[in-house]
C-alpha cells in the first residue's frame, strides 16, 4: 500500500514517517499542507512536530488546512489514518478522533523510551514518547463508552504513563477503527540501530485496516 | 547616558579607535556610520583580542571542506557529503534572560549551519552554571534547559548530547555554548561571499523590530554587573516556527541553485552579514533600509542597520532569478525582500530611499579594526575561591556517593530528557548511553561521533595542559565509540583579556589547543571567542569548549558505556596517571590550586588507536573514558548503566606509586576503563582491574577499600531533579 505523510510548516517528524512508511508499505509519499488532493494514496499519516508553530494550541490550526480536508474525506470513507504525537492532536481537534491532549501532568517536554501495551492482543511495545502536550483526556462517560466500543488501542505499560494520561491511554481509534492517534512515535522505532523496530507493529495493523477499506469492508469489531 | 561622555565611549569604542575610524573616513561618523562601526568593532565582531593569538591553531587537513573564516566549518564524510559543525556561545544574554537566551543560542547556531547549505541534523550544548544550592543557578539552569528545548524541539533538529558543570565562578555569568551539525552534499554547499556587481541582495525571514539593538556592544562586549535588568530589550526573542520555516525554504532555494550566496544575521544583524559577504567578495553593497520589511514603522536607519531581530538571513540572488526567489519564500510563508543590491568599488552604503545615510569603505568596516596584543601576565597563585563541602573523615564509599550525587557528575538526565534526542531518524546512541553522541548516515554509508568537553576548573589550574586534557577527553570520547577525528571546533570563554590574569589564561590555553591539535592532527575547522566572561566576584575559570566530530565505518559496532554481562572481565587501557590536582574531589575538600600534571599526548593518542581498533572491531562489550571523579566514578558509571555491580582491586595502580585516593578518584587524561573478554584485554595490554557481575560495587584499594550497594549508587548518581 502506499502511505502519504502530511507536511505542514512547522512539521518535524514527516521525513522518519516517510522512512518508516517506506520501510513496512510499498511506498509514500510528502502531501503538501494546502494540497486538496491526496495523490491517490491509500492510507495517510499525519506526523508528529508544531504545525504551523503550534502558538495558539496544539493542532488547532492545522486542521483548518486543505490537505485535512481531504484527510477527513478519505477517513470517512474508510482509508487507515495515523496521527502520531502533532498529528493525534490534530485528529482529535478535527473531530476525527474523541478526547483533547493536554499539557503534560509535570508541564515538561518529556522524551524517554516508554513501553505500550496493546489493547486488543496484549502485546507489549517499546516504542519512544516525546512530547509536552501529550496527557489524554476525555469525560469519564466518553472513556466508558470508549472501552466498551474497543476504541483504547494503546495503553502505558504499568509505570510508564509519564504524562498524566486519563486510564493510561496512549492512543485511540475512532469508533469504525481506521483512524488511530497515538501519542508515542512508531515511526522512531522501525530501525534496530536507533531503538527498537516495535513501530511497525503499529503500521502493520492500520495498513490491515487499509486492506478492509479497499474491499468494501470495515473493521469487524475484534479483528 | 552620562553628560560629557562622547557617544563613541558609550557605544564601547575606545579614543584612538574613534580617530582611527575619522581617519578611515577623512571625516566625523554620522550616528548611523558609527553605530554600525561600533558593533563590527566590537570584541565579538572584530576578535581584537583574540585573532592573533589564534593564528597558531593547526586548520589544514585532507578532510577539510570548510575552514575558518566561513560561517561554519566542513569536513568530509565521503560519498559526495560533508558533515558541517560550529559552536557558538550565548553566554551574555542567557546570563540575563536564560530561556530566550539559551533559546536563540539554538536558533543562531542553526543558521549558521544552514548558510553554507548544510540541514541542520543535531544540537549539543555546553552549558556552566554556578552551584546549585543558589537560587539563581537553578534559574538559569531551568531556563537554559527549557530554552534549548523550546527551540531545538519545534524545530526538528535532534538534540544529541552536551555537559553541564557547576562551579562558583560561574555564578554571576553563566555560559551556554550550543552547537549545529549539519549534513550536506558537497556540491550544494556554498559560501558567504557576494559576488556579481548588479546582483540583488533579498533579506529573507522575519521582519525587522527593535529587539537585540546593540546587542553586539552593550551586552556581549563588557562584563556584567549592576543594572543588567536594564539590558533585558536587548535580548533578542527566539520563534522557531519562524526558523523552521526559513530553514526549509533556503535548503530549497539552494537545492535549486537560486542563490549566488548565503549569510545568516547574527551580532550586528545587517551591519555584519552585509559587510561580511562584501569583504568576502572583494565587492561593494548598497542597503536600502526603506525596503527592509519592518515591525515598527518608526524605525531609525542606524537601527534597522543594527537591530538583532531573530530569523533572517541574507541572499545575493541574480536579478533574472528574483521572482523564483520570491515564490518559495512564498510556498513556506516567510517574508522576503530586495533590499540592496551587489556594487563595484568596495563601499557599503546605507540609503533611505534616494538619500544616502551612511557610506563607509567595506575595508575598514570590517577589517579595519585595531587587533591588540595582549599583556599576560601569570598571577601568582589561585585566584578563585575554595569551599570545603566534604565532611572531614569520610569514607571512601561516603566520598564516591558525595561524588556521584555533585551535579557535574551525577545524571543529566533530568535535562536530557526535555529535548528530542530523537528526531531525524539518525541518533544511534542517545545521551548518556555511550561517552560521545553517535549519529548514523546512510546517505554516506557510514557514521559519526561527537563529543563536546572543557573542564574549566582543571584549566584553571593550568591553562596550558588543561586545555590539551579538554582535546584529550574529546578524543579518548570518540575513541570509545569507535571514531577517529575528522576536525575540531571550539568556544574560547574567558574572562577580561585586557586583564594580566585573563590575558594569560586566554593566551596559554589557546598554546594549548594548538599544540593538541598539531599533535593529534586534527585540523580546527572553526571558532567562536567570547570575552569579558567577568561578574562583580571576578572571572569564570577559563573555559575552552572543545568539540570534536569523529567519523566511524559502521554504527552497528558501536559499544556503550554500560556493562555487559556478568562474568566479564574489567580493564584499564592507557597510559592513565591518577591525580588529584583539579579533581571533584579537591573541590569538594577545598584543596584547589595551581597545578596540573604533564599530560602525555602521544601516549593517549595511541591508546586512543587501541581502544577504537578494538571497537570497529566489535571485541569490547564497553568502553568509557575516565574523566571526573576518577576511576571509581567511572566504574560506577558502567555498573549504574548496566544495572550489574562490579568486583575491583586497584593494587596495580597502587604498584605504580599511586595512593590508593589517587588510585579511587585522582583524575587525568588517558584512561579507559573497558570490559570484555578476559583474552581479549589481555591482548589490548589493559591492566586487569576485576569483572562483572553481582549487585555491589566493590574496589579493594588498601585502606580505602569501599563496597556501595548498587541501588545506593544508583540514587545518588540519579539524584539530580530540578522538578
Amino acid at each position: 500500500m502506499i502511505w502519504g505523510v502530511l507536511q505542514f510548516p512547522g512539521s518535524c517528524d514527516e521525513r522518519d514517517a516517510l522512512h518508516a512508511c517506506e520501510i513496512h508499505g510499498d511506498g509514500a509519499r510528502l502531501v503538501w499542507h494546502e494540497s486538496r488532493d491526496l495523490d491517490g494514496v491509500d492510507g495517510v499519516v499525519v506526523p508528529g512536530g508544531f504545525s504551523y508553530g503550534d502558538y495558539l494550541r496544539a493542532g488547532a490550526i492545522a486542521r483548518f488546512s486543505p490537505a485535512m480536508e481531504a484527510v477527513a474525506e478519505a477517513a470517512a470513507g474508510g482509508a487507515p489514518v495515523i496521527g502520531i504525537c502533532n498529528g493525534f492532536q490534530v485528529l482529535c481537534e478535527a473531530g476525527l478522533l474523541p478526547g483533547a491532549l493536554l499539557r503534560n501532568a509535570e508541564l515538561r517536554f518529556r522524551c524517554h523510551q516508554v513501553e505500550l501495551v496493546e489493547e486488543d492482543t496484549g502485546e507489549r511495545l517499546s516504542i519512544p514518547a516525546k512530547h509536552g502536550e501529550g496527557r489524554y483526556y476525555a469525560p469519564e462517560e466518553m472513556l466508558d463508552q470508549m472501552e466498551r466500543s474497543g476504541q483504547v488501542a494503546y495503553r502505558y505499560a504499568d509505570g510508564h504513563n509519564s504524562n498524566g494520561s486519563l486510564r493510561d491511554i496512549a492512543g485511540v481509534t475512532n469508533e469504525r477503527g481506521n483512524v488511530l492517534g497515538l501519542m508515542p512515535h512508531p515511526e522512531h522505532a522501525v530501525d534496530p540501530l536507533t531503538g527498537s523496530t516495535d513501530g511497525l507493529r503499529v503500521f502493520e495493523r492500520m495498513s490491515k485496516v487499509g486492506d478492509f477499506a479497499n474491499h468494501g469492508l470495515t473493521k469487524s469489531p475484534q479483528a | 547616558m552620562t553628560v560629557g561622555t562622547p557617544k563613541y565611549r558609550e557605544l564601547g569604542l575606545t579614543d584612538s579607535e574613534y580617530e582611527l575610524i575619522v581617519e578611515k573616513l577623512r571625516r566625523e561618523p554620522n550616528d548611523v556610520e558609527l553605530a554600525m562601526f561600533s558593533l563590527l568593532w566590537s570584541e565579538h565582531c572584530a576578535y581584537k583580542h583574540s585573532r592573533k593569538l589564534l593564528g597558531k591553531l593547526p586548520t589544514e587537513g585532507e578532510r577539510v571542506v570548510m575552514g575558518p573564516g566561513e560561517n561554519a566549518g566542513a569536513v568530509d564524510v565521503g560519498n559526495g557529503y560533508a558533515v558541517a559543525f560550529k559552536v557558538e556561545s550565548h553566554n551574555h544574554p542567557s546570563a540575563v534572560e536564560p530561556f530566550q537566551g539559551a533559546a536563540t543560542g539554538v536558533g543562531g547556531i542553526m543558521r549558521d549551519v544552514f548558510a553554507i547549505g548544510a540541514r541542520p541534523i543535531a544540537i549539543l550544548d555546553s552549558l556552566r552554571f554556578g552551584e546549585l544550592d543558589s537560587v539563581r543557578s537553578r534559574h538559569l539552569l531551568d531556563g537554559a534547559v527549557r530554552g534549548i528545548g523550546h527551540y531545538g524541539n519545534s524545530i526538528g533538529v535532534a538534540t544529541v548530547g552536551g555537559e553541564i558543570y557547576f562551579e562558583e565562578p560561574y555564578e554571576h555569568n553563566c555560559l551556554v555554548n550550543a552547537m549545529c551539525i549539519g549534513f550536506a552534499k558537497i556540491e550544494d554547499m556554498v559560501r558567504a561571499a557576494a559576488a556579481g556587481p548588479g546582483n540583488s541582495i533579498v533579506l529573507m525571514g522575519a521582519s525587522t523590530g527593535r529587539d537585540g539593538i546593540g546587542g553586539a556592544s552593550v551586552l556581549a562586549s563588557a562584563e556584567l554587573g549592576e543594572g543588567d535588568e536594564a539590558k533585558r530589550p536587548t535580548v533578542q526573542i527566539g520563534d522557531p516556527f519562524e526558523e523552521s520555516k526559513l530553514l526549509e525554504c533556503c535548503l530549497e532555494l539552494l537545492e535549486k541553485g537560486l542563490l549566488v550566496s548565503l549569510q545568516d544575521l547574527g551580532a550586528a544583524g545587517l551591519t555584519s552579514s552585509a559587510g561580511e559577504m562584501a569583504s568576502a567578495g572583494g565587492v561593494g553593497i548598497d542597503i536600502d533600509v526603506a525596503a527592509v520589511p519592518l515591525r515598527e514603522a518608526d524605525m531609525e536607519p542606524f537601527e534597522i542597520m543594527v537591530s538583532e531581530s531573530q530569523e533572517r538571513m541574507l541572499a545575493v540572488v541574480e536579478p533574472g532569478r528574483v521572482e523564483e526567489v520570491r515564490a518559495i519564500c512564498e510556498k513556506w510563508q516567510t517574508g522576503s525582500a530586495t533590499i540592496g543590491a551587489v556594487t563595484e568599488g568596495g563601499q557599503i552604503r546605507i540609503l533611505r530611499g534616494d538619500e544616502v545615510v551612511g557610506e563607509m569603505p567595506v575595508e575598514a568596516l570590517v577589517d579595519g579594526c585595531p587587533l591588540y596584543d595582549l599583556e599576560p601576565e601569570e598571577p601568582e597563585g589561585w585566584i578563585y575561591g575554595n569551599r570545603e563541602t566534604l565532611a572531614a573523615g569520610a569514607s571512601a564509599a561516603d566520598e564516591l556517593l558525595a561524588l556521584l550525587s555533585a551535579p557535574s557528575i551525577a545524571s543529566k538526565r533530568w535535562a536530557f530528557e526535555q529535548y528530542d534526542s530523537i528526531v531525524g531518524s539518525r541518533t544511534v546512541r542517545r545521551p548518556e548511553q555511550a561517552d560521545a553522541a553517535v549519529l548514523q548516515l546512510p546517505e554516506a554509508g557510514n557514521a559519526i561521533a561527537v563529543s563536546i568537553d572543557g573542564n574549566g576548573r582543571r584549566v584553571a589550574c593550568d591553562p596550558y595542559r588543561g586545555t590539551i586534557d579538554a582535546v584529550l577527553e574529546c578524543a579518548q570520547n570518540l575513541a570509545c565509540v569507535g571514531a577517529e577525528p575528522l576536525g575540531l571546533t571550539n568556544c574560547l570563554n574567558f574572562g577580561n583579556p585586557e586583564k594580566p590574569a585573563g590575558a594569560w589564561q586566554l593566551d596559554r590555553a589557546v598554546s594549548g589547543l594548538a599544540d593538541a591539535c598539531t599533535a593529534l592532527g586534527v585540523p580546527v575547522v572553526g571558532g567562536n571567542v567570547s570575552l569579558y566572561n567577568e561578574g562583580p566576584e571576578g572571572p569564570i575559570y577559563p573555559t575552552p569548549v572543545v568539540a570534536m566530530v569523529g567519523e566511524l565505518p559502521d554504527p552497528a559496532q558501536v559499544a556503550g558505556n554500560a556493562f555487559v554481562g556478568e562474568g566479564d572481565a574489567i580493564g584499564l587501557v592507557g597510559p592513565f596517571e591518577p591525580n588529584l590536582a583539579g579533581s571533584e574531589l579537591a573541590k569538594q575538600r577545598g584543596e584547589l590550586g595551581m597545578g596540573l600534571p604533564e599530560p602525555d599526548i602521544a601516549s593517549v593518542t595511541k591508546a586512543c588507536e587501541t581502544v577504537r581498533a578494538a571497537i570497529r572491531a566489535g571485541k569490547l562489550s564497553s568502553a568509557h573514558d575516565v574523566s571526573d571523579g576518577g576511576l571509581a566514578v567511572a566504574l560506577a558509571e558502567c555498573a549504574i548503566a548496566a544495572g550489574i555491580g562490579c568486583r575491583v582491586d586497584l593494587q596495580h595502580l597502587r604498584e605504580r606509586g599511586c595512593s590508593p585516593e589517587e588510585a579511587l578518584f585522582g583524575e587525568g587524561p588517558g584512561g579507559f576503563v573497558v570490559s570484555g573478554a578476559r583474552a581479549t584485554l589481555e591482548e589490548l595490554g589493559a591492566t586487569l582491574l576485576g569483572e562483572v557481575g553481582g549487585k555491589e560495587i566493590e574496589i579493594a584499594a588498601g585502606d580505602r577499600s569501599l563496597t556501595l550497594s548498587l541501588a545506593e549508587a544508583e540514587a545518588a548518581w540519579r539524584s539530580l531533579d530540578l522538578a
